[in-house]
């Protein structure tokens, strides 16, 4: 019986994995059980968690608010806060409507944030990775050395170095003082910091090293013979990737795009550096409810939520794109 | 007029050094050669002897260095390979993975913008031709390594080339598949009557199926012709060294008499036929076929060459068997003799030791001086 367990292949692969599950269950999957439970609970007057199964955490997420009549009043409110934006400016009028648009605002931004960091880094990094490649192999080592130095550094202090670029007398705006001042052209310095796209500056120079070595992989596996292969049956440069290096190179442009896409939605660094306080993203409404305002039953519902829009996106992505096992190693 | 399919006229191709510093290489030195309508032509040559870098710049990959490339008298040398009217079969199938068996064959057509409808005509009829009719929606991977070979065979000839380039193309295969696939080529060729530039290192494949082979070393083509040609009279040591076994015999030319030359070697005389242009006098090598080497008891009277030797080895493989004789202090020969009778000449078996008549024809040898 011990034997045969032994022999079995099954089992051999259950005991090499059960390091890693065992890390997994003790850090990721008991807290999330954790945080689940946590999101349906409440919060008393001294910030401690009442638990409970109330939906009211949630509730209050989508907007709808105390001074809501019914279902029609809560979308009724939610297409006006859309249509007209500005009726809600006022924080005064705002407090007597039925819909708080606060947290959809947080969760929108958000995702737009992530799908433009995600399609800047597609469109900067692609043309590097192609270049990486099909360099010699000498080459290629030193530009990959080159696209991970910035790494070394510490994620929070690389953040910081932008402001010392972007802030009102910083390095990028001396530079322009300087250029116009010789020109004799009349400058402004520019309002680059903080602003939303400095957010988005910081966010696509974190992560784009992420996005470009998925992409050099798969794309230094596609053999020279294929490119061969299709300008031989007439295909132009253009042609051929389009019909033939981009369908093989997907893999890895999906495999850097949940790289990049899932961490930038979640991160909050980057916004509270770069962004000013009035930029939230769900990050940064996440870290405020555990930290500032004390109450992790709110906190750990948006925590949910951020999953499973982190979730949706990727699955719909891969999905749809698929990881290309089928077409990998050609 | 015949035309010539491909002309390469004194190409030259030159690589940069691998490594910084070192010298560059000279794949291809100056090579010359005319390929005919309709040829089977076949490129033979140990690895490195720029065989592949010469299929390459015909199909546009590589550019020469110096010298012309012509298809049908246009010349093609510098044009990039999506214009050439020439198709490649590449040496590992460079199929593409992520497109069916007929989307892959319909590439060629599709870049032509030939209409929908005859696309699908056409690529059925491809592969009909290679024997793979309802193969079209299956993926490349769920193919055989053999029938792979096909969907390429198919991918480069639904686009009727001018001329079709296979860069080793069975080298992938097994042996048994191997044989089978040499004579389908073989026929194929004939039936579509597509001139075909075949790059091997395999002499008995290039042998087998070629109309001509340029035999190449070094960059070089140092002889065109047929298998017969190449096979019975090798115009250089190389040559007769590559195609089949050898035996060299180093001396001197010491007299000519038409197109047979005397030959003295370590004090034997021998007479074998000759090229043109050898000088008596000069410094040469003998090279007979072990296979032409006849061993008797009694000296035969049909030829000159018969000499006393010592048997030195005999190896008995199944089909033939091996002999190792020695005519003299510095001349040892392998013979090679079909078992034809069941169990051969039960005098010459044994460790050997035994003198025997050693002979062989004046017309099966022959004189090298390079």
């Amino acid at each position: 019986m011990l034997k045969r367990l032994r022999e079995s292949k099954s089992f051999r692969g259950t005991l090499l994995a059960s390091p890693a599950m065992l890390w997994m269950i003790i850090l990721l999957i008991i807290p999330l059980v954790l945080i689940l439970i946590t999101s349906f609970g409440g919060r008393d007057p001294d910030g401690n968690v009442i638990y409970g199964f109330k939906l009211d955490n949630y509730i209050r997420l989508t907007g709808y608010t105390e001074n809501c009549t019914g279902i029609g009043d809560y979308f009724g409110g939610l297409i006006e806060a859309i249509a007209n934006p500005a009726a809600y400016e006022d924080i005064q009028v705002a407090a007597t409507k039925c819909f708080d648009p606060l947290y959809l605002q947080i969760l929108w931004r958000s995702i737009l944030l992530a799908f433009e960091t995600t399609l800047i880094v597609i469109l900067l990094g692609y043309p590097l990775a192609y270049y990486i490649a099909r360099s010699s192999a000498r080459r290629r080592n030193t530009l990959l050395f080159l696209v991970l130095v910035p790494l070394w550094t510490n994620f929070v202090i690389r953040v910081y170095a932008w402001i010392i670029i972007l802030r009102g007398q910083g390095v990028l705006n001396s530079v322009l003082v300087t250029l116009t001042s010789l020109l004799g052209l009349p400058f402004q310095p520019l309002d680059l910091y903080p602003s939303p796209g400095a957010v988005l500056v910081g966010m696509v120079y974190e992560f784009l090293p992420f996005m470009i070595l998925p992409m050099y992989t798969t794309l230094e596996k596609i053999a020279p013979s294929m490119y061969e292969a299709a300008a031989d049956l007439g295909a132009r440069p253009f042609r051929t990737f389009l019909r033939v290096t981009l369908p093989l190179s997907m893999p890895g442009v999906v495999a850097g795009t949940i790289l990049v896409f899932v961490p930038v939605m979640g991160t909050f660094v980057v916004s509270d550096i770069l962004g000013g306080k009035n930029l939230v993203l769900v990050g940064n409404l996440i870290q405020r409810q555990f930290l500032d305002a004390r109450d992790p039953a709110f906190g750990s519902a948006a925590s949910i939520i951020l999953m499973a829009m982190t979730l949706a996106v990727t699955v719909y992505y891969t999905r749809r794109f698929g990881f290309g096992e089928e077409i990998a190693s050609a | 007029m015949q035309g010539h399919a491909i002309e390469l006229r004194d190409v030259v191709k030159q690589f940069p050094g691998t490594t910084r510093g070192s010298d560059p290489v000279l794949a291809v030195d100056h090579v010359t050669l005319q390929i005919r309508d309709g040829e089977f032509f076949s490129l033979l040559g140990p690895s490195g002897c720029g065989k592949t870098t010469t299929l390459r710049m015909i199909a546009g990959f590589e550019m020469p260095t110096a010298g012309e490339i012509y298809i049908h008298n246009r010349p093609i040398g510098y044009t990039p390979p999506y214009q050439r009217p020439v198709n490649t079969v590449f040496q590992h199938y460079a199929l593409f993975p992520h497109m069916t068996v007929g989307q892959n064959v319909a590439f060629g057509l599709e870049m032509k913008k030939v209409a929908r409808e005859d696309i699908h005509k056409r690529v059925g009829e491809a592969l009909d031709l290679v024997r793979l009719p309802g193969m079209r929606d299956r993926m490349p991977k769920q193919l055989s390594g053999g029938q792979q070979q096909r969907v390429a065979l198919a991918r480069a000839l639904v686009n009727h080339p001018e001329v079709l380039l296979l860069d080793e193309p069975l080298g992938a295969l097994d042996l048994k598949l191997r044989k089978e696939m040499q004579l389908e080529l073989k026929q194929l060729q004939e039936r579509v009557g597509i001139t075909f530039i075949y790059v091997t290192h395999d002499q008995e494949e290039a042998l087998t199926m070629s109309d001509r082979i340029a035999v190449m070393d070094h960059g070089k083509a140092l002889q065109v012709g047929t298998s017969l040609e190449i096979y019975e009279a090798p115009n250089c040591r190389f040559v007769a060294d590559f195609i089949g076994e050898t035996n060299f015999i180093s001396g001197k030319v010491s007299s000519l008499n038409g197109a047979d030359a005397e030959f003295e070697a370590d004090g034997l005389k021998m007479v074998a036929s000759v090229e043109a242009g050898v000088t008596p006098g000069a410094q040469a090598t003998l090279a007979v076929r072990p296979e032409r080497i006849v061993l008797s008891d009694t000296r035969p009277e049909d030829t000159p060459n018969a000499y006393l030797a010592e048997v030195i080895e005999i190896v008995y493989v199944g089909n033939d068997t091996r002999f190792r004789v020695q005519l003299a202090p510095t001349i040892t020969l392998s013979v090679r003799r079909q078992n034809v009778l069941p169990v051969g000449m039960p005098a010459l078996h044994g460790p050997g030791g035994k003198r025997v008549w050693v002979s062989w024809h004046p017309g099966s040898a022959r004189v090298l001086v390079s």
